[in-house]
């Protein structure tokens, strides 16, 4: 599976406190952490404590570039904050979202097709939270159906099919797990899925628990990739695990180290 | 109708070991063999690019073989008790461009002979040919931990590729070949689970997984080739979709296997119906050898000049056929 890293985002003290002091060495350390803890990409967010996202946004993005040539995900729901990321970027690069709004939609996959970028797209859109399974579909095909119109290639496209917390919207949880079946089919080549996790566990007391039995079921209805902690060991494990049930990787004694030297 | 090919895309390519060392490279070899590189599966040149061809290794003993058949003496008769002449005659006579040593004198129940010799042969079979080298231990554990490491010192600087680690002895060959620079081979029972777990461990003890070619141990014609065939096939599709303790090149023991079949070896007096042996044991060599080529081997060990030969002109001909189309 493919994970990014989620822990670059200035909601975390830690790198709120780096962005505002522009220390580096906090954030390059925490790129190379959950880099050797199995990470594939990064996510890259500044956070509400930022005062001049687009400036703070290159900032993280070419701090991480000294240290790793891993693909980013430029974090934000503003295009012109993912635009001026892109500007500096030398990455692999994944933009990290639009919506299934007309409006970000001609306006970020076109950067997407400029640099070179994958595209996440959420299954929202300004009329709210998608209620169940079918209307995540249409939404997923509204972002399908952009994307192809403009040429920018379906397989390097993710759909999110927006993961509530559980003891919020418990039961749309399953109507979001068969989403990500679906998504399959919506079109060939298919999109990839992609979940942010921890929203699952959101404001419940086990949160680790909760997101470890949730990936692990995602992983059963074909989900491609998570941004997630790596740094949950046992989260990562329990990923590694599940791919290795469903015959993604080759079994070995070491295989939970084997995933992580891949 | 114009057919459009169905192609893959993989994310990941075979290492590429590279087998000897000329001078500039501390060695005295003439030249380098390198296998491995692949970025497809055996011979998709629309796929992927496939930089290296399969090798043949002429296999050569330290001491004289006693239960060949006569099929298989017969071109080296005149050297088998000679194993420098016999290197000679197969770089000379035969243009072999790599040689495996197999040191089955060093074994306690055939031979025994001592690391000291053994490293002494080594080292005069560098001098007698330049071509790079492939050496075995006897595979008595025991008895190789003292030969192969002092082969391995032997050969020092000549990038040679030595085997083989397996997964309940690894350490002391490691260890040798780290410190003396040379390859490893790593063998596992026909188990691709053990396969990818010695790479592992290996890799552990700081050998890189560049250095590895994997023995994934062959079943002849009639003996579980299919069973190697689909091992060798799945490590292949791992290791291209980016399993990196797969993408090792495969060196593949074709005549120790072929030449053990009963259909390779059995007189005509004894089997009428299955024609002579003389020409029976080298297809029987040669088809192994080029299914096996099929399933992505890299090195195949071999013994019977006329087996290789028709070998060579089978991967020569797969080699210059990547500019034609595939058929409509």
């Amino acid at each position: 599976m493919f994970i990014v890293g989620e822990l670059i985002n200035g909601m975390y003290q830690d790198i709120g406190r780096a962005i505002r002091e522009k220390n580096k060495k906090v954030i390059q350390d925490k790129a190379l952490q959950q880099i050797k803890a199995g990470a594939d990409a990064l996510d890259v967010n500044c956070g509400p404590v930022s005062k001049d996202q687009s400036s703070d946004i290159q900032w993280l993005v070419e701090s991480i570039q000294e240290v790793t040539d891993k693909p980013l995900a430029l974090d934000s729901s503003k295009p012109a904050v993912i635009e001026s990321g892109l500007k500096v970027i030398k990455n692999k690069t994944i933009i990290n979202s639009t919506t299934a709004d007309l409006e970000k939609l001609e306006k970020l996959i076109p950067l997407a097709k400029q640099y070179n970028a994958e595209l996440i797209g959420l299954t929202i859109s300004t009329k709210g939270i998608p209620q169940n399974k079918d209307q995540r579909l249409e939404l997923a095909a509204t972002i399908v159906a952009s994307c192809s119109d403009a040429g920018f290639p379906i397989e390097n496209l993710y759909i999110d099919p927006i993961v509530l917390p559980v003891n919020v919207a418990q039961a749309q949880i399953k109507d979001i797990l068969d989403s990500i079946t679906e998504f399959k089919i919506i079109s060939d080549p298919a999109p990839k899925s992609i979940v942010g996790l921890s929203n699952i566990s959101q404001g419940t007391c086990v949160r680790n628990l909760v997101n470890r039995i949730f990936l692990t079921m995602a992983v059963g209805c074909g989900l491609d990739a998570a941004i997630l902690d790596p740094l949950d060991n046992d989260l990562m494990d329990a990923a590694i695990t599940a791919e290795l049930i469903l015959n993604k990787h080759i079994y070995c004694d070491s295989f939970l180290d084997a995933y992580r030297k891949k | 109708m114009a057919q459009e090919l169905m192609l893959e895309k993989w994310s990941s390519a075979i290492s590429v070991v590279n087998i000897g060392a000329t001078k500039e490279e501390g060695g005295s070899r003439s030249k380098v063999i390198k296998v491995g590189g692949q970025a497809t599966l055996p011979f998709l040149f629309p796929e992927g690019s496939i930089p290296n061809k399969p090798v043949i290794a002429f296999e050569i003993w330290d001491s004289a073989p006693m239960d060949w058949p006569d099929t298989l003496k017969q071109p080296f008769a005149d050297v088998l008790n000679d194993p420098l002449k016999w290197a000679k005659k197969c770089v000379d006579d035969f243009k072999a461009e790599l040689l495996c040593l197999k040191l089955q004198g060093a074994h306690p129940d055939s031979g025994d002979k001592k690391p000291d010799d053994e490293a002494e042969l080594v080292e005069r079979i560098l001098k007698t040919v330049d071509v790079p080298l492939v050496i075995l231990g006897c595979g008595d554990d025991a008895k190789d931990n003292l030969v192969l490491p002092a082969c391995s010192e032997a050969a020092k600087g000549e990038c040679c590729l030595i085997g083989s680690a397996v997964q309940d002895n690894y350490k002391t060959l490691v260890a040798a070949v780290l410190a003396d620079g040379h390859n490893i081979v790593a063998e596992s029972p026909i188990d691709i689970n053990i396969a990818k777990q010695l790479n592992i461990l290996i890799s552990d003890m700081g050998l890189s997984v560049e250095r590895i070619v994997i023995d994934p141990t062959i079943g002849a014609l009639g003996y579980g080739l299919e069973y190697a065939y689909s091992i060798m096939e799945r490590a292949r599709l791992a290791a291209l979709s980016g399993d990196k303790m797969m993408a090792c090149p495969f060196i593949c023991k074709v005549g120790q296997e072929a030449w053990r079949a009963k259909e390779a070896k059995a007189k005509m007096t004894e089997f009428p119906a299955w024609g002579p042996e003389a020409e029976r044991g080298i297809a029987w060599e040669a088809i192994t050898a080029t299914a096996l080529i099929q399933s992505g081997a890299d090195i195949l060990v071999m013994r019977h000049p006329a087996a290789i030969e028709k070998v060579n002109k089978y991967i020569d001909n797969l080699m210059t056929n990547d500019k034609i189309p595939m058929s409509k």
